[in-house]
């Protein structure tokens, strides 16, 4: 017994002075997190994919080959491709404003970006309802002008757009904060001008935590149900993204297609994830920590 | 001179305009359907029938797209903005919604097609375990104690309406109108149902795939295909002696055909429901077809006594009012049964 605990914390001097556990314990606790990431994760993965697979290959390749489920994966690359770059681009600026500056009501927009984490994605749908629905607050006015958004690619782009407002900026603004602005001080002082010094100075400090920001924020503008599901209007083949497809097909009891559908959007996260594990390499390695210092 | 010139120019402009309209109305069209949850399977082929139907008698190709939902939440979604054409939903109490809050049908709609707009019709009935271990017969048997049951929530559910107003008018029938007697066997009922689902869809696949309840209680026509479909060798279909009958009923919404255009092919859409072929495709799905010649080719549907909303409820207006709106009888035996359950 004594023994046992001299060795552990000779064993810990030489691995990690934080941790005061027996060896016994440490590895039930990596076991425990092992099965239940089995138990939560992967089984319900493989389940996806063996239920997909069940008609065989054939049936697998025929779920995606009808136009309902061919516009579906349309419509969701689209209203990625619209979202993602927007917010990019808001999250950027936001992260610039929050952490070089100081302004009032920094700290109000800190919280509005935070926002979209806090509220339920069903009442971000219903705000734009009330806005810009036939008995909301613009409703009118839109009819009379023949304008479509809710119900409408417009309105679907706006709800994901809402849900992943925060990824970009959230994972900007403690990089941008931590980085300071000498660097940018310097450029200037060095005769740059505003673009060169962001082409030049913050855009290559950022690069790794911007793209890991993208992927995150692609990731859920992909895989969004809820706020979509009240704007959408559930038209088939017209403004059904891949969730709602996937929702629409199991409802049908056509469980195959559904799984399909879904093993798609897993295949999508799992690439996300892959990149999201390159990019950490990325970030982590020596010349990378070098050049940031 | 050149004033007849110049008439003949525009004799010949209108002549071309026109001529490019007639053109355009062969052009194809889309039309947009929003239905409630069980219609799906029914619309499916229903809606490519009358798109070949449509192409022969007119040259015009019409492309139906559907919305499927929660029959509440459909019309939502249309009073919201949503563009249909035309609303085929589970009750005419949905329709109305959409006529009053936001004007865009107008409130005679029921009388424009046949038979209250319903074309086909549906009645309430029961899906149970294979070989009805509960012993499952009519409706008294789904208040005894230890039967679970499975019926969606009123307050959002089409079906699940239906299905309170078919237990309530069992209940006075069977006391002599007896309004008390009839909340109090009501009130019984829920006390057996475990989950309520926001839909008659979302109920089947609590019973059929998740194994929950004892008895459903849903649409005739969901229950046969969910005998039939899912597994024969799973459940069996008990159809009570006595249930309600069931009209879900269809509308234009004028507002939207005439800002798109499309009132013809969406009337002809909804009178094609009515036509030999429609019918034929309503009794495929096990909704009974109003057409005698029809109803007498498809025997699968029992036979039973059916009783109106009219015999009992008045109409939807007044059964809305009195059971499921805020403070209604629903609200009323929900809230005395988790007072209970505390």
């Amino acid at each position: 017994m004594n023994t046992s605990i001299i060795a552990a914390g000779k064993d810990l001097q030489w691995k990690d002075s934080l941790t005061t556990e027996s060896s016994l314990v440490r590895r039930l606790l990596i076991a425990a997190a092992f099965l239940y990431l089995t138990l939560f994760l992967f089984v319900p993965l493989v389940a996806i994919f063996s239920e997909a697979l069940k008609h065989g290959l054939s049936g697998y390749i025929e779920s995606f080959f009808n136009e309902d489920a061919l516009a579906a994966i349309r419509l969701t690359l689209l209203v990625a491709a619209v979202a993602v770059p927007l917010n990019a681009v808001f999250g950027v600026a936001a992260a610039w404003a929050i952490a070089k500056f100081e302004f009032v009501g920094k700290q109000a927009l800190i919280t509005l970006i935070d926002m979209p984490l806090a509220v339920s994605p069903v009442i971000a749908g219903l705000i734009y309802v009330l806005l810009f629905g036939a008995q909301g607050w613009l409703g009118t006015w839109l009819a009379e002008h023949d304008i479509k958004i809710i119900f409408a690619l417009p309105g679907i782009v706006l709800a994901t757009i809402f849900v992943t407002v925060p990824f970009v900026a959230r994972e900007l603004i403690p990089l941008m904060q931590s980085q300071g602005r000498e660097e940018e001080e310097a450029a200037i002082t060095l005769g740059a001008s505003g673009w060169q010094m962001f082409r030049r100075v913050t855009l290559p400090n950022i690069k790794w935590s911007l793209l890991y920001g993208v992927i995150l924020c692609n990731a859920r503008a992909m895989g969004e149900f809820g706020a979509v599901s009240v704007v959408s209007g559930h038209i088939r083949g017209l403004t059904n993204t891949m969730p709602l497809h996937v929702e629409i097909l199991y409802n049908e009891y056509n469980a195959v297609s559904a799984f399909a559908v879904a093993s798609l959007l897993t295949l999508l996260a799992i690439v996300t994830l892959s990149a999201k594990v390159l990019i950490e390499r990325k970030t982590a390695s020596p010349d990378r920590l070098k050049s940031r210092r | 001179m050149k004033i007849k010139q110049l008439a003949s120019i525009a004799v010949f402009l209108t002549g071309f305009f026109l001529g490019v309209s007639s053109i355009q109305a062969a052009e194809p069209v889309v039309i947009l359907n929003v239905s409630y949850d069980p219609t799906r399977e029914l619309y499916q082929e229903f809606n490519a029938a009358f798109a070949k139907h449509w192409l022969a008698k007119t040259g015009q190709k019409v492309t139906i797209k559907q919305s499927h939902g929660g029959s509440s939440k459909q019309a939502r979604a249309v009073i919201d903005g949503l563009e249909a054409d035309v609303v085929t939903l589970a009750l005419a109490y949905d329709v109305d919604a959409i006529s009053e809050k936001a004007a865009l049908i107008p409130s005679n709609w029921q009388t424009r097609f046949p038979q209250n707009s319903a074309p086909y019709t549906s009645t309430i009935a029961f899906l149970v375990r294979k070989g009805n271990p509960k012993g499952i017969k009519d409706w008294d048997d789904l208040v005894k104690p230890g039967v679970s049951v499975i019926t969606p929530n009123p307050k959002t559910s089409g079906v699940a309406r239906w299905n309170y107003l078919a237990a309530w008018g069992y209940a006075l029938r069977q006391s002599g109108h007896d309004e008390a007697k009839a909340k109090e066997f009501i009130a019984q009922l829920f006390k057996n149902v475990p989950v309520l689902d926001s839909g008659a869809r979302g109920a089947t696949t609590t019973f059929v795939e998740h194994g929950i309840g004892d008895v459903l209680i849903n649409w005739e026509n969901e229950i046969l295909l969910g005998g039939e479909g899912l597994g024969k060798d799973k459940f069996d279909v008990v159809v009570p002696p006595t249930s309600i009958l069931a009209e879900p009923t269809v509308s234009l919404v004028d507002k939207i055909v005439d800002k798109r255009g499309t009132r013809t092919v969406a009337q002809a859409y909804l009178e094609y429901l009515y036509s030999e072929e429609g019918q034929e495709i309503s009794a495929k799905h096990y909704y009974r077809p109003r057409l005698p010649s029809v109803a007498a080719k498809y025997t699968k549907f029992p036979k039973l006594e059916l009783f109106t909303l009219q015999e009992f409820f008045g109409d939807w207006q007044k059964a809305n009012k009195t059971h499921f709106a805020d403070g209604g009888t629903f609200d009323q035996v929900y809230l005395q049964l988790s007072k209970e359950r505390r």
